[in-house]
């Protein structure tokens, strides 16, 4: 029954941790600051999956903390930190809604989610439904940072850490089948949507994406 | 083992590595149309020999309509693009590499397509949705101007979000069925969970509709979801405007149908009906009012694509026999229409070199055949008589009137309100003196004209056959 404690324990922990840092993520004026957040966030998640596969005995899921690690938490904010600084708009300062506001909202959207899944998961076992209502909260917190941001960069920022709280729904849904496909398919949608910031940022200076006119451009330079 | 149902996924895959590997696009197009067209001849032959449903893949007299719709159109829409790629190519506005790439994303989309719909696992049916938004996001931006990339990252984030919820819905739906089913991939299977719907827990199943509902939602174009659909419509190659409209909102709708039978069948759930009527509702009048200040002539289109998809989720709400007979039949007939428009704008605006309603005119006066095609398009969709859409328009209503009088009522408000907006622009487009360039349409015809022909003779006269499958999957739907 101990194991059985702390295990439930940790889970809470992490899953518990990770809200936490969604909040933190709300608060970051500064892009390089959030990505140092973000990839905190990351991290967190693969050490809360890779504590489901071993409490789950579920060797699979182990794979699914490996790319939250590496893809997430190291590649993706190594490529972000390079495109803001090929863009130069690392001192760019962005909250459409203020930081007081958008806590406050946050807080609404958990006590939100915390009402509607404990509700509705009154039967589930305990670690699943606070696993979900954690994730739920993940989820929202990343939808309203979606909301109050308008560069792309933390627009994307928001969109990883919404779908962090997916990848933890779905590994705390015990013996989910697919969680490692979905979580290849959704680092593709997410490799897709750093690319086109970068096409998309392009244009904003150059006017242009297309190759050929970027050609012409520094063709007359040389 | 190789049946018809491994044929409507692996074609198209073949096909994508083929044309993504080759170069030249007369024989790349041509071959795009080969690979549609086999695609279809598998997809029909489901009729005659239904293969077995293992656990990831099924075929069911609901999907068979859905798939064989989906390579029709498809089928048509590459015979389409074939002229109008063309064009484009000898225009300068696409290059070989991207026409390659066009060519390879095509049978992308289509295999994605046909995998949503043949997809048991419900797992497997979102990966396959997303899989068909990325390639439509990637051809959308083709065209590489300011515009179509701004409408592609609108339509990517809106469309990633809404992927997103129904990814959570998904997963609840699982966390539903689990203590029924059990853990592991029989807890997912679409024909496991139809059977064991009625024990699952309800409250979880309704929170997990209402995900799905705004994440698919988002993916049909319902309002006040709908923001990325007029963009990624007017931005994109005219091709990918009438399959986003005529196919891949209907594919987002086939997922949003399943999980509404299931939660049909549970008796302690909410029923699903009330939420897609008002939905439905909302996105009609609000579209039909949209298309009134509309500009752009393929923005315009889109909405009044959304419109329709108001009135078919509308009455796939409703329920019933007749309601979802009338709404299977509208959708039907609303991808063929809009699908034969898009192809008829697409020439348009080749030959008048825009998209602007105001610089184009007297279409039926410069370029006979495409003008008239067009307004023939546009009598049909406006649900004039004796066209197909009058006629699932006419069933939508009456069936409603029987039950719901008011919603009848704010119904044919929504669809009046939007055939005088259609009227309206029709007008200057297609009549009057003939305004921009004249040239000669390079156009093929033959596509939109058969759509036309078939939305005209369904209007007329519809075979027995046909009927009888209708009502078969219209009792399915519960």
């Amino acid at each position: 029954m101990l194991r059985g404690n702390l295990s439930f324990d940790v889970a809470h922990l992490l899953a518990g941790s990770l809200v936490l840092v969604s909040f933190m993520q709300l608060y970051q004026d500064r892009l390089y600051a959030l990505l140092n957040i973000f990839a905190l966030h990351a991290l967190v998640l693969a050490a809360s999956v890779a504590w489901q596969a071993f409490i789950q005995d579920a060797p699979h899921l182990y794979l699914t903390a490996t790319i939250a690690l590496v893809f997430k938490a190291i590649v993706i904010p190594a490529a972000l930190h390079r495109i803001i600084v090929r863009l130069g708009i690392h001192r760019e300062i962005e909250t459409v809604v203020g930081v007081g506001p958008a806590m406050l909202l946050g807080m609404g959207l958990v006590a939100l989610s915390m009402v509607v899944m404990l509700r509705v998961t009154a039967d589930a076992d305990p670690l699943a439904r606070e696993d979900l209502a954690f994730a739920l909260s993940v989820v929202l917190l990343g939808l309203l940072m979606m909301v109050t941001r308008r560069n792309a960069v933390s627009q994307v920022i928001g969109f990883m850490s919404l779908e962090n709280g997916l990848v933890l729904a779905a590994t705390g849904a015990k013996g989910m089948p697919l969680v490692v496909e979905i979580s290849v398919a959704f680092s593709v949608l997410i490799a897709f949507i750093v690319i086109g910031i970068f096409l998309f940022r392009i244009r904003e200076r150059f006017d242009t994406v297309d190759v050929q006119a970027l050609d012409r451009f520094r063709g007359e330079r040389q | 083992m190789i049946d018809a149902l491994a044929g409507v996924l692996l074609i198209p895959a073949a096909a994508a590595a083929l044309l993504a590997l080759l170069p030249g696009y007369r024989m790349t197009a041509r071959l795009n149309v080969v690979a549609t067209l086999l695609t279809l001849l598998t997809a029909a032959s489901l009729f005659v020999v239904a293969p077995t449903s293992g656990s990831y893949l099924l075929v069911d007299d609901l999907n068979k309509v859905f798939i064989v719709l989906t390579t029709f159109v498809g089928f048509t829409t590459s015979v389409f693009s074939a002229s109008y790629i063309g064009h484009e190519m000898e225009s300068g506005r696409l290059t070989p590499t991207f026409a390659r790439f066009y060519h390879a994303m095509y049978q992308t989309l289509m295999f994605a397509m046909n995998l949503a719909l043949v997809a048991n696992n419900i797992g497997l049916m979102w990966v396959a949705i997303e899989l068909a938004t990325l390639t439509t996001v990637l051809m959308v931006g083709i065209y590489r101007t300011h515009e179509a990339l701004e409408a592609a990252w609108k339509y990517f984030i809106l469309g990633s979000v809404g992927i997103a919820l129904a990814l959570f819905g998904t997963i609840l739906v699982y966390m539903a069925a689990r203590p029924v089913i059990g853990e592991g991939v029989a807890a997912m299977v679409w024909t496991v969970l139809i059977t064991k719907a009625a024990r699952f827990d309800p409250a979880l199943l309704n929170v997990a509709f209402v995900f799905l509902l705004l994440g698919y939602g988002t993916k049909v174009g319902l309002a006040p979801l709908h923001a990325w659909l007029p963009d990624a419509h007017a931005e994109g190659p005219t091709p990918i405007s009438a399959v986003l409209s005529g196919l891949l909102l209907n594919v987002a709708l086939y997922a949003l149908l399943r999980f509404k039978m299931l939660l049909a069948l549970n008796p302690g759930a909410i029923a699903p009906g009330p939420l897609m009527v008002t939905m439905g509702l909302i996105s009609c009048v609000f579209a039909a009012f949209m298309l009134y200040r509309r500009r752009d002539i393929k923005r315009m289109f889109a909405y009044s694509s959304i419109e329709h998809m108001g009135i078919i989720v509308f009455a796939f709400g409703m329920g019933g026999a007749l309601a979802n007979f009338a709404g299977l039949l509208h959708m039907t007939m609303h991808s063929l229409t809009k699908s034969a428009i898009f192809f008829a704008v697409g020439h348009i605006a080749q030959v008048k070199g825009t998209q602007k309603i105001a610089d184009i005119g007297g279409l039926t006066v410069s370029n006979p055949v495409l003008g008239w095609g067009l307004v023939l398009g546009v009598v049909a969709i406006a649900g004039l008589p004796p066209l197909g859409i009058f006629t699932s328009e006419f069933l939508v209503i009456s069936s409603t009137f029987a039950r719901e009088p008011w919603l009848a009522v704010i119904l044919v408000f929504g669809i009046l309100v939007a055939l005088g907006g259609l009227f309206l622009r029709l007008g200057t487009i297609a009549f009057g003196a003939p305004r921009g360039p004249t040239a000669k349409a390079d156009a093929s015809y033959v596509p939109m004209f058969a759509h036309l022909a078939i939305v005209f003779t369904a209007g007329i006269y519809m075979p027995p056959a046909l009927v009888a499958g209708f009502q078969n999957v219209a009792k399915l739907l519960g």
